[in-house]
């Protein structure tokens, strides 16, 4: 027997559903003008600082299916790893997005400013990365990842070195593909699947 | 204290305990949708205690009212009138202010206004079906919009979805993101619904189903229901700012 302590509990999930974009996307779920401007549709403003680059990828389940209907918005620090609202954050940069699964291919485009280092708390540093939080039908609580660059110096970083199998840190990590483009394919399940964040 | 402190502890770790499974055989896209692995844990970071801040001046008068925004106001949605309405807190039971509330739902026939929705009931010219609003300094919001119908689809022999408006919240940090469902008092169809029961603790699938609350009802107008949402808290000892490990 004891005294109850005062707390609440975060009110439950439920999956996003195959129409998702009419609440986030509007224009993308076909209707266009519902809204005086949309939220998320860029990460940055003109005048922005640092390199702009474009993460082209999908998200596939587990029998190699690439989802049509996903959501997935993205949230980041500054070329120089402020996020917007910290001291020096450059204030073209809005952190975050909101891209969709294009409805016939299943692919996605994210169109950003590459990310710098960010300092966290009591000297821990973190490589450069964009978290992403994942929405579709079938998935009942959203699953949140992030992307790290393969042309970045993520041997101290302080989650990529939490992963116990070291063969999966590298579901995290978008490949370069080109000048300023990269890849990053998002599995579900299977022996490839991305590492998942309860975070 | 002041805000700073408040704000400066870790988020809440969640408790997979009030949530849906992920994988559920009953609602069968789940199946091949959702991991093998665990996920990992972890303590949050700065990335996740963060998040991007909406300001009133990105919205527009109607956007909280889905019976005239579509139409902009010339001509109002089939449906019975509600209003829908209640608070935002987080785990320690502070209002949560400024929160974004998205929301989209089918019409009054259960037809969604969505280019991949094929269901024969027709849509309403006057109904869009998304709406969304900032919480007030109480964290409380409120919508007007009709209710929507039930509809099929295709999962089992023969499955419906209970009437429901899907909601998106987001507060002030990005880990505390979350989407979910609202349903509605007194609906046979929840019991029966696949989705609604991914949702394995009875308590827990209760809190989404929104009360009548007649007082708020205005005569000769609005019924009104009530849905108060929690989002992820963050822990704030007097402890928690020190150096990692020590």
């Amino acid at each position: 027997m004891s005294a109850k302590v005062s707390n609440f509990q975060e009110t439950p999930s439920q999956t996003a559903g195959p129409y998702v974009h009419i609440g986030l996307m509007p224009t993308h779920a076909g209707n266009a003008g519902s809204y005086d401007g949309e939220i998320g549709v860029s990460p940055f403003v003109d005048g922005v600082k640092g390199e702009i680059i474009e993460i082209r990828g999908a998200v596939i389940d587990g029998q190699g299916m690439t989802l049509r209907d996903a959501v997935i918005e993205s949230w980041q620090a500054d070329a120089d790893g402020r996020y917007p609202g910290e001291t020096g954050a450059d204030p073209c940069v809005t952190g975050h997005c909101r891209f969709a699964a294009d409805p016939a291919s299943g692919e996605f485009c994210l169109r950003t400013v590459k990310p710098g280092i960010v300092a966290d708390r009591a000297g821990v540093t973190q490589a450069p990365h964009i978290s992403l939080w994942i929405v579709a039908r079938g998935i009942n609580q959203g699953l949140s990842t992030r992307i790290y660059f393969e042309d970045e110096d993520n041997g101290s970083d302080f989650l990529l070195g939490r992963i116990e199998n070291k063969n999966r840190c590298g579901t995290l990590i978008a490949k370069k593909t080109g000048e300023a483009s990269y890849r990053f394919e998002i599995k579900l399940q299977g022996p490839d699947e991305t590492v998942f964040l309860d975070i | 204290m002041g805000k700073a402190m408040i704000d400066s502890g870790r988020l809440i770790p969640r408790n997979g305990a009030v949530h849906p499974v992920r994988r559920d055989m009953e609602y069968k896209t789940s199946v091949l949708r959702s991991p093998d692995f665990p996920l990992l844990s972890l303590e949050s970071t700065k990335t996740e205690e963060t998040g991007p801040v909406f300001g009133h001046t990105s919205l527009g008068p109607l956007d909280n009212d889905l019976i005239l925004n579509w139409s902009k106001g010339l001509a109002s949605a089939i449906g019975e009138r509600i209003l829908l309405h209640g608070r935002v807190i987080d785990e320690n039971g502070r209002s949560v202010p400024k929160a974004l509330i998205e929301i989209w739902q089918a019409n009054a026939g259960g037809r969604y206004r969505h280019v991949e929705d094929t269901y024969f009931a027709p849509l309403d010219d006057n109904f869009g079906g998304c709406g969304r609003t900032l919480t007030d300094a109480e964290g409380r919001y409120q919508f007007m919009t009709i209710k929507p119908g039930a509809y099929p689809w295709p999962n089992r022999g023969n499955d419906w979805r209970p009437a429901h408006i899907h909601f998106s919240i987001f507060g002030h940090s990005f880990g505390q993101r979350l989407i979910t469902q609202m349903y509605f008092e007194g609906d046979p169809l929840i019991d029966r619904c696949p989705i609604a029961a991914t949702i394995k603790d009875r308590s827990q699938l209760e809190r989404l189903v929104a009360p009548l609350d007649f007082l708020a009802a205005r005569p000769l107008d609005f019924l009104a229901y009530r849905f108060d949402i929690v989002l992820r808290g963050r822990r704030q000892t007097m402890f928690e700012n020190k150096t990692e490990g020590l």
